[in-house]
């Protein structure tokens, strides 16, 4: 469907996109996955035909993005990070225009228009004006107008930023319905979103491709086992003691003590977590000692972001993510 | 490029542009054909149409200052660069929408010496004569206008670029009189015009060695030019500006002669103009 062959762009002498090929199939969920400044939007904006390449190729169902840009641009909608909209206008305006400029005429136009707004669900806002839109109708209005035509690949790059928890459930809805018909990729920061909707993913740092794969296969690369947290009514000398009965226990941190209880950070190297979680809770057991807490942390793709990512360079800084998603989101997010 | 021109026209007409420009050219014109036309009772409608050129060094950056800098500003560029359209196809869109807002203002000016005419002799050929001039230099002039647009994402610092560079051309014939007109003067005149060009052609192109190219065969022409044939150096200068004004062209037609060159002149302009728009546009992709 697309293929991507030894993207190269230098912005000046800053290497923005190094060497990147990848081959995108038809009928999936893509996510491009990289921390700020890695060359997610650079590379979709030369995909869709926005930024020229330094070098290599973009072919989209054989069409060169440059070279035959008319054939391979009616291929794809594109949503870039921030929507292009006409403030004056209304959504029923702007979109019958991006329609008449994707070369519908007549009563196609009118059926495409009706459709997408409906597939967008923004018919109540259609004839205010686009300034006076919330941001999370805005991105629709935006994701409408990449629909228009009927494209076979829709490109959104961070759809989902700076809209609220509930806005953010809605769009990833949306998504994951228009992966039904179309090709979908869609850039973001954040692991669990694309975890979440995305069949395949491709992660980028640097400019370079760091992984491509699909989310279950990713979690199987990783290094770092599994985690069980647990909080005991017990001395840390006891807890020492107890789990040298349990199995499957490798490592046992202890940490610093702030209450009467103690807590800890077990490590096994079991593959399933719950062979081990069942011999800590028998000892415990065994010894009659209370067990208050007991936390499985599952190694996730965000261990394997931050591991494949920081090693990108020294000048990664880890920073707080202020998400304000209710799910578990990447804490630690990687900036340049 | 329908899509484009049919969206651009629509947007004049929601926004205040199309109204400030039209309301500017009307008055101005209004104003000269009741000092010509009524109270000097003179019959010439042309008389009014020179007088009312003046306006064009506002309302022309008025009408074009947002026309591609506002995209910029706005990163809607970004989805006319990933629509199936090509850049030409966009400039054209847009130029055409703009001549037509113009277009229509004309229409309405084109009554005025009917309406004398039915209160004593006009001279209605001249008169359409220097309308149809009227409009051929103000097309020219929307096409620079456009072309200045596109070389900032900041509508104010387009108008004021573009005011500041057609009342250049306005006053360029009188201005002529005052530079020097040896040979020597004009020799160091299009040294600096020529070096400017470069930096002009490195600034958009990044290629220092194109540009260094251009100023050295233009150099090395001039001074040869100016060893073996000094004469011809003579009052260069003043010629080409007086040359390069768009306006000076018009006067013609105010004085009863339909030139055929100058209309040829102000459609290059346009052409020029228009191209070089293009060529700002699509630079954008190759950052």
């Amino acid at each position: 469907m697309i293929s991507v062959e030894h993207l190269t762009k230098y912005y000046g002498d800053f290497l923005a996109v190094d060497d990147l090929s990848f081959e995108i199939e038809e009928g999936h969920v893509y996510g491009f996955l990289g921390p700020n400044g890695a060359g997610k939007s650079t590379t979709m904006n030369i995909m869709t035909g926005c930024l020229s390449a330094t070098e290599g190729h973009v072919r989209i169902d054989g069409y060169d993005i440059f070279e035959e840009a008319d054939k391979a641009k009616k291929l794809i909608g594109y949503l870039p990070e921030q929507p292009p909209l006409y403030m004056q206008e209304t959504p029923a305006e702007y979109l019958r225009f991006v329609g008449e400029a994707k070369g519908l005429r007549g009563l196609r136009l009118n059926e495409q228009v009706e459709e997408v707004i409906r597939q967008t669900k923004i018919g109540e806002v259609r004839n205010r004006r686009i300034s006076a839109l919330s941001k999370g109708y805005r991105q629709r209005v935006g994701i409408a107008q990449a629909l228009l035509g009927n494209p076979k690949v829709i490109i959104l790059d961070e759809p989902t930023v700076g809209l609220d928890p509930i806005q953010i459930i809605e769009i990833r809805a949306l998504i994951k319905e228009l992966g039904q018909d179309h090709t979908v990729i869609f850039s973001s920061h954040i692991l669990s979103e694309v975890q979440a909707i995305c069949d395949q993913i491709l992660m980028i740092a640097d400019g370079r491709l760091a992984a491509f794969d699909e989310p279950g296969n990713l979690e199987k690369r990783l290094l770092s086992p599994n985690e069980i947290i647990i909080t005991a009514d017990a001395e840390p000398e006891e807890i020492r003691d107890i789990l040298a009965l349990a199995a499957h226990i490798t490592d046992v941190a202890m940490e610093e003590k702030k209450s009467p209880f103690t807590t800890a950070c077990l490590k096994t190297d079991h593959e399933n977590i719950y062979e081990a979680s069942r011999s800590v809770f028998e000892a415990f057991s065994k010894k009659g000692k209370a067990l208050l807490e007991m936390n499985l942390r599952k190694a996730s793709l965000e261990d394997l972001f931050v591991e494949l990512t920081e090693g990108s360079g020294a000048d990664t800084v880890p920073e707080a993510e202020s998400e304000t998603d209710t799910e578990p989101e990447a804490k630690k997010e990687v900036r340049r | 490029m329908t899509a484009v021109f049919r969206h651009e026209l629509r947007m004049y007409f929601h926004s205040l542009t199309a109204y400030v420009f039209g309301a500017f050219l009307l008055a101005f014109v209004g104003i000269g054909s009741m000092l010509y036309n009524l109270q000097a009772a003179v019959s010439n409608f042309e008389f009014v149409l020179s007088f009312g050129c003046l306006v064009f060094v506002v309302i022309v950056p008025v009408l074009t200052m947002r026309v591609i800098a506002e995209e910029r500003k706005q990163k809607t560029d970004q989805l006319l660069y990933s629509l199936p359209i090509t850049t030409t196809q966009v400039i054209l869109g847009k130029y055409l929408a703009l001549l037509v807002v113009y277009l229509i203002l004309l229409c309405i000016i084109c009554l005025y010496p009917l309406i004398f005419s039915q209160f004593g002799d006009v001279y209605l050929l001249t008169s359409y004569g220097s309308l149809f001039a009227f409009f051929a230099m103000g097309a020219a002039l929307i096409a620079l206008g456009v072309f200045i647009s596109s070389l900032t994402d900041n509508q104010g610092f387009a108008a004021g670029i573009g005011i500041a560079v057609i009342l250049l051309n306005y006053y360029s014939v009188s201005l002529s009189e005052y530079v020097s007109s040896t040979a020597l003067g004009s020799v160091i005149a299009m040294c600096v015009l020529v070096l400017a060009a470069g930096g002009i052609i490195y600034c958009l192109t990044k290629n220092e060695n194109l540009a260094y190219g251009f100023c050295f065969l233009f150099i090395v022409g001039i001074l040869l030019i100016y060893f073996f044939d000094t004469g011809k150096l003579e009052g260069l200068l003043p010629d080409i500006m007086a040359k390069l004004s768009l306006f000076e062209r018009f006067y013609v037609f105010v004085n009863g002669v339909f030139d055929v060159t100058a209309l040829v002149y102000y459609a290059a302009a346009a052409v020029f103009f228009l191209f070089l728009s293009v060529q700002s546009l699509e630079k954008r992709r190759y950052n």
